[in-house]
């Protein structure tokens, strides 16, 4: 292994269709048009001097380095600036470009400090590159570098520094920072040889705008910008292709290693999600992997009460195995179930579903998606006939209007926010729906068309609002409708839309959106061009998650944006396996790739290869399992990577749920809250150390690789084997290579996956089998996966969740950029100087009703429960709306959001909670509780050396 | 329905009325067998056993629709 060099083309590369050729250095070669002469000539291998161009940004023209001479042209262009032209004859090494190269280099390094051997970016700087690139070897002006202006070291960042006095004032990072991260928190200040760069105005890094993606530090050619780690490790020696391990974008890295130590994840400019860009979580946020609290060892305990115990493995297992036994034989066959992880890989996950419905017997497993997605499923499979959403990332490309529904890409799904906002920069049309005004509304260079404000829990009105429009103003796509759907119920959802009660005039009133923004909103989604639709959980997590999914899916078919680039029906996904985890059969009721447990076909193909018998009947959810547990016919629970306790609604059911299981597992990194109520520990592996594939948002299927030894011993793979195996249920793996494979034999959309046409093709998109070898990026391109594409009624129901005098305010839950879902890993890691704590945000108006001020506790209750938390005063919501995120345990933001449900899936109604909030002093008595009795039962008992 | 609720039938009546509300727009023809279908397929046979055993006892609260599906599913669980 070494270390991956990725090509630096100097310039973006060119979409052109239209091909160019031209003669660079006497060889003649053929690029597409736009292409710049330095990228040219680097496609065939000569690569010439640069300091100020990459291939992320576009070419800009300041440092005089990449000179050549053309025939017939005077003088010497730069090779950035200047695009190919037929016929053109290039020459890249003159004698008269060898003198001009020296002199600017001589320039540059006359006003650099020479430390090399000392700098953190020794071995990989491009100005030392350069200097040996055109031989300098002298330099006439001294070398001290004491003209230099140098404002100081900044260090506020916590991942990276930034250091003036090494600046070449490329404009690298800046450029960065607008064109791909779109955050333009970096300006060039002053002017000439006192020019420096500057964080917004002349702030530190930390106190401006800046979201620490890493871009600029990535452009930054010398060490001016370097990551900490770097500077404390050294420069990394070998590195490894890998997948982010955090939300459903699936950025791809490289991971730089010395030796098994990480020194820094370097976002892959191949990787088909993130074409080079990262966030701060993939970047930087993997200290979680070595933190302290990490547990490596097995552990037990008989109750909850005693302190936990270290084990051997074979004894953690062997115990896990006789306690399910022992509750099988007791309760039955169905007193026990399993939960699959988004986080893990689709190996593991298929293998606690195979666990489950083989080992155990029943159906009784579930997945996190249950509290996420899993009406996105529900929904799409109705009317689409899959359950994924219909385009790969680069779709955005392509589209005219994008309308975004209970999503907040900048902050929940970054590396997609920032493509989403660069073709937003390049023209395309915003719409929002989103009862907070999140970033996107108004940000540097875009501002939405309109933005819908909705009240919390009127998403379908306000869809059938818009469908409303369409078919009354004729505007629909009748001949992509005829032609795609099943007329006849096109026809029936078509009179059912067009009544005039779903009007935007008739609902404004329920939904608070006036109507004529409404009603704007649908003809330019309508009629603008490519109309793409992303949505997130603010349209899933709802008592009618399940109808809203179903809503968008009517509203692309009606206007005819399905089955092509730039259109599609996109839900961005939460965690970076959830979708994977969904398509390995992590649901109570479907076998992988989404098949009724009830097909004896299906079922008989299971049978054969597994061995077992298996039940035809759809087992438990998430929900049912604990309101199982509450009638004392639920005994036994196998988490793998999950925290149910703090993720899931309604603490108080949900720990009445754990605290009535005779034997509850949990197998994780840490100690987590549903730890709390466990019996077994089993200590997993993060994604450094294990192989296997993770599934993103674009139905992706890409490698992660093991870049260093499991720091328990075991993957979690592994840990599932061993349980099975145990309990009399031989599984015979070697290798998740080995377990992908059985996915291709027993999943239709899967056939045509293996490790093999991964490591080939870098990554791919299922369905991918015989029809599509090589995967596919747009689904219904030609027909509807279902055959017809089906209209679906939408009838809005209110939710019966409702506010009054007692609660007379709406709760709407979120996340942020810095931190991750549950937060166990973000808040074990320096992404915490962004969000030290969860905040209540409320709008102005309602905080002086209640003499609060910003920054003050309150107490926050529904009929649940209630928590306390700061207020954070702001116009981002609309009076009688108030928000927070679900972070950190010690809020338990959970408490108050009740056990309401999707219809059709349980999915829970996270997103309308009715609220009051009043002024407190701090913690309310239950957070102390609870933080107690956490602190007492993560207690381990020292270890006593057996005596022999 | 209180936090400390358990899967007791007034929160499988509540579940089965919440399915019933969408599949009301498909017709009193059609719904019936519409809700009972989702019944079938993503309700665990204790559950299901839940709701029968609620319709055993009067089948109080059920939405008209909903009860016919849940008699359908009576007749097609006798039937096996
Ligand atoms: S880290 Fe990202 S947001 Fe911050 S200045 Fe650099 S490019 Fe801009
Ligand atoms: S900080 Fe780095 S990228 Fe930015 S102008 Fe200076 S040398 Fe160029
Ligand atoms: S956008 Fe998502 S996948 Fe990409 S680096 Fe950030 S957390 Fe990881
Ligand atoms: S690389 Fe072309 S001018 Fe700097």
């Amino acid at each position: 292994m070494s270390l991956i060099h990725e090509i630096d083309y100097g310039t973006p590369r060119s979409t052109s269709e239209t091909m160019v050729t031209l003669t660079i250095d006497g060889e003649t070669l053929t690029v597409p048009e736009g292409t710049s002469v330095m990228r040219a000539a680097m496609e065939m291998g000569t690569e010439i001097p640069k300091l100020c161009a990459t291939d992320m940004v576009d070419a800009y023209g300041s440092c005089r380095l990449c000179l050549v001479e053309i025939e017939g042209r005077a003088g010497t262009p730069a090779s950035c600036t200047t695009p190919v032209m037929p016929g053109m004859v290039v020459k890249t090494q003159t004698e008269r470009l060898k003198r001009l190269r020296k002199g600017v280099m001589e320039l540059y390094i006359s006003d650099h400090p020479l430390d090399c051997l000392t700098c953190a970016a020794n071995g990989d700087c491009e100005l030392q590159d350069m200097a040996g690139a055109v031989g300098l070897r002298d330099v006439r002006y001294g070398h001290e570098g004491q003209n230099h202006p140098n404002p100081g070291l900044d260090e506020s960042n916590p991942y990276f520094t930034y250091d003036p006095s090494k600046c070449i004032v490329c404009s690298r990072c800046v450029r960065a920072c607008e064109e791909v991260q779109g955050t333009f928190a970096l300006t060039i200040a002053g002017r000439g040889f006192d020019s420096v760069v500057s964080p917004g105005m002349e702030e530190s890094f930390l106190g401006s705008e800046c979201v620490s993606c890493g871009a600029c530090v990535q452009a930054c050619p010398t060490a001016t910008l370097t990551e900490k780690s770097v500077i404390s490790i050294g420069q990394p020696e070998h590195s490894v292709v890998t997948t982010c391990a955090y939300c459903g974008v699936g950025c791809t890295f490289k991971a730089e290693m010395r030796g098994n130590e990480l020194v820094r994840m370097v976002p892959w400019k191949d990787g088909k999600a993130n074409r080079g860009h990262s966030c701060v979580k993939g970047r930087f946020a993997w200290g979680y992997a070595s933190h302290k609290e990490r547990i490596l060892n097995p552990m037990i305990r008989a109750s909850i009460s005693e302190p936990w115990r270290e084990v051997t493995w074979e004894e953690a297992i062997a115990h896990t195995a006789s306690e399910f036994k022992r509750i099988q034989a007791k309760y039955g066959r169905l007193a026990v179930g399993g939960i699959t992880s988004s986080r893990c890989t689709n190996e593991e996950t298929f293998l606690v579903q195979k666990l489950i419905r083989g080992g155990f017997g029943n159906n009784n497993v579930d997945t996190c998606a249950r509290v996420c997605h899993s009406p996105t499923g529900y929904g799409l499979s109705q009317t689409y006939g899959t359950s994924a959403g219909t385009q790969d990332f680069d779709s955005v490309e392509h589209s005219d209007v994008i309308l975004l529904i209970g999503a907040n890409p900048t902050d929940a799904h970054p590396v997609f926010g920032s493509r989403m906002k660069k073709r937003l920069r390049e023209g395309a049309k915003l719409i929002v729906v989103d009862p907070r005004r999140i970033d996107l509304v108004r940000t540097p260079h875009v501002e939405a068309a309109h933005h819908l404000p909705l009240r919390p829990g009127t998403n379908v009105a306000v869809l059938t609002a818009m469908a409303h429009v369409v078919v009354t103003e004729g505007l629909a796509d009748e001949a992509f409708v005829r032609e795609r759907c099943d007329w006849d119920e096109f026809q029936d959802w078509a009179t059912f839309v067009a009544d005039p009660r779903h009007s935007p005039e008739a609902i404004e009133a329920v939904t608070g959106v006036p109507a004529a923004e409404l009603r704007a909103a649908a003809r330019l989604y309508a009629t603008g061009g490519n109309g793409a639709i992303y949505y997130g959980l603010g349209v899933t997590e709802h008592s009618q998650g399940s109808t809203t999914v179903m809503a968008i899916a009517n509203l692309a078919m009606a206007t005819g944006n399905i089955g092509r680039p730039g259109v599609g029906v996109n839900p961005l996904r939460g965690q970076n396996n959830v979708q994977g985890s969904c398509d390995m059969g992590s649901f109570p009721h479907e076998f992988s790739g989404y098949r009724h447990v009830s097909g004896d076909e299906t079922r008989a193909l299971f049978e054969a290869l597994w061995g077992v018998p298996l039940d035809s009947e759809p087992g438990l959810r998430i929900p049912n399992m604990l309101d199982a547990a509450v009638d004392g016919q639920f005994k036994g629970l196998y988490v793998q990577g999950e925290d149910i306790l703090q993720s899931d609604p309604d603490t108080r059911h949900v720990a009445a749920g754990l605290a009535a299981m005779e034997c509850v597992v949990v197998q994780d990194l840490f100690l987590n809250e549903t730890a709390n109520y466990a019996h077994v520990f089993l200590p997993g592996s993060t994604f450094l150390e294990k192989d296997g594939t993770f599934t993103n948002a674009e139905r992706r299927i890409q490698r992660v690789r093991k870049v260093m030894p499991s720091r328990s011993g075991k993957a979690d793979w592994e840990i599932t084997i061993d349980l099975a195996n145990a309990l009399g249920f031989p599984m015979n793996y070697a290798h998740p290579s080995e377990i992908m494979d059985e996915i291709a034999q027993l999943t239709p959309t899967f056939t045509g996956v293996s490790y093999a046409k991964l490591e080939a093709e870098g990554s791919v998109q299922w369905p991918c089998n015989e029809k599509a070898p090589h995967g596919t990026p747009v689904m219904h391109v030609d027909g509807f996966v279902r055959g017809k594409g089906r209209f679906m009624v939408t009838e809005y129901v209110a939710t019966d969740e409702r506010t009054g005098p007692r609660f007379p305010l709406l709760l709407t839950t979120g996340r942020i950029l810095s931190q991750y879902n549950v937060g166990a890993q973000t808040r074990r890691t320096e992404n915490v100087v962004w969000h030290e704590e969860d905040r209540l945000e409320m709008h102005p108006h309602d905080a002086e009703q209640r003499g609060i001020h910003d920054g003050q506790w309150v107490k926050l209750a529904s009929r649940s429960g209630e928590t306390s938390l700061r207020a954070l005063i702001t116009e981002r919501l609309a009076p009688g709306v108030v928000y927070t995120t679900f972070h950190h345990p010690g809020t338990q933001a959970n408490v108050v959001t009740t056990d309401y449900s999707d219809w059709a899936t349980n999915c829970p109604e996270y997103k309308v909670t009715a609220v009051q909030v009043s002024a407190s002093n701090g913690p309310t008595a239950w957070q102390k509780d609870y933080d107690e009795q956490a602190r007492h039962s993560r207690r381990i008992a020292p270890h006593v050396e057996a005596a022999e | 329905m209180s936090s400390e609720g358990s899967a007791t039938s007034e929160k499988l009546v509540y579940m089965a009325n919440q399915i019933g509300k969408f599949f009301a727009s498909q017709g009193a023809d059609q719904a019936p067998a519409a809700i009972a279908e989702h019944l079938r397929k993503f309700w665990d046979p204790r559950m299901r056993a839940g709701i029968l055993a609620h319709l055993e006892s009067g089948g109080a609260d059920l939405d008209p629709l909903v009860r016919q599906a849940v008699e359908s599913l009576r007749a097609t669980t006798a039937a096996r």
